[in-house]
């Protein structure tokens, strides 16, 4: 599975925010921590504000807070803002009529594919991400600590 | 969170509450009425009554009235896997969700099963029971090295 860009960035986004729903960053700081484009994040910094799961803070120093729920969000929903996480078999149509039965054999596939991806990013919310997120970060701290001891 | 909860090996005396735990859950959630009670009473003759060697059910407690349950055990060379815990069922009172009963109990079977030797856990839950598959994977679980596959016969 290939996520667009858009999804990958409004995931990156809002994981971003929700792991500290207290502080406000801005779209360069979010962009610049995972060399994403600030151009394309802003644009979709807007629809996570028209979502409700995330606010806008203006003024100086102004930025983005989390407004969500993180045990309610998943990270399905959140994708489902970008992208519909339907394959679709690219055949011209005029190729089907004798191999209909090979066709409807391969959407089945791929949807079987569709619906475990779908199960996934649909039982993992916002908060359990950042706790395991957060995991990783202490873990690999303390591989750290460890090769220097 | 669970300041108050005792989690403890289920007793006899707690199979009433074990089944009407289980309806209430598949009322609310499933709209099921199936009656369950005799299949309650075999888990309970083979995990709470027999040699528990391997087995464990656990029960969690508040203010006296039995809030949940866990059950599971180690087993080793089913589906060709050398030995690990299988927890089969977790329900939480629809009541006292969200109260952290469910990882309390989920945090005591991990404990009871590593001592028992268990590195792995593993379970399986139905892909529409999305509240289940929630509570597992925010305990840390993910996707395992085993597939189910099923077809109708």
């Amino acid at each position: 599975m290939k996520l667009n860009k858009a999804s990958l960035f409004a995931l990156i986004a809002v994981l971003e925010l929700a792991s500290d729903p207290k502080q406000q960053k801005s779209t360069t700081d979010i962009a610049d921590k995972y060399g994403v484009s600030t151009h394309h994040l802003a644009k979709i910094m807007r629809n996570l504000v028209h979502n409700g799961l995330v606010q806008a803070v203006r003024g100086v120093g102004g930025g983005y807070t989390f407004s969500g729920n993180a045990k309610r969000t998943t990270l399905l929903d959140v994708v489902l803002m970008f992208e519909t996480l339907e394959s679709v078999l690219d055949i011209p149509n005029d190729c089907i009529t004798d191999g209909r039965p090979l066709v409807a054999e391969l959407q089945a596939i791929t949807n079987e594919i569709d619906n475990l991806t779908k199960v996934v990013l649909e039982t993992i919310t916002l908060e359990t991400a950042c706790k395991s997120a957060m995991q990783r970060s202490m873990a690999s701290a303390a591989s750290a600590r460890g090769d220097r001891e | 969170m669970g300041n108050d909860i005792v989690i403890r090996d289920a007793q006899e005396k707690d199979l009433a509450a074990v089944i009407k735990i289980d309806a209430d859950i598949s009322i609310a959630d499933y709209g099921s009425t199936v009656d369950k009670k005799a299949y309650w009473r075999d888990i309970f003759d083979y995990y709470v009554l027999r040699d528990k060697d391997k087995r464990v059910f656990l029960v969690a407690e508040d203010a006296g009235e039995v809030a949940g349950f866990i059950v599971g055990e180690a087993r080793a060379w089913e589906f060709g896997s050398p030995l690990c815990g299988w927890v089969f069922a977790v329900e939480v009172s629809p009541g006292k969700r969200t109260h952290g009963v469910g990882q309390l109990l989920f945090k005591e079977i991990s404990e009871r099963l590593r001592l028992m030797g268990v590195s792995t856990i593993r379970t399986m839950v139905e892909i529409d029971k999305k509240v289940t598959l929630s509570f597992y994977r925010s305990q840390g679980m993910r996707t395992g090295r085993h597939i189910e596959l099923e077809m109708q016969i």
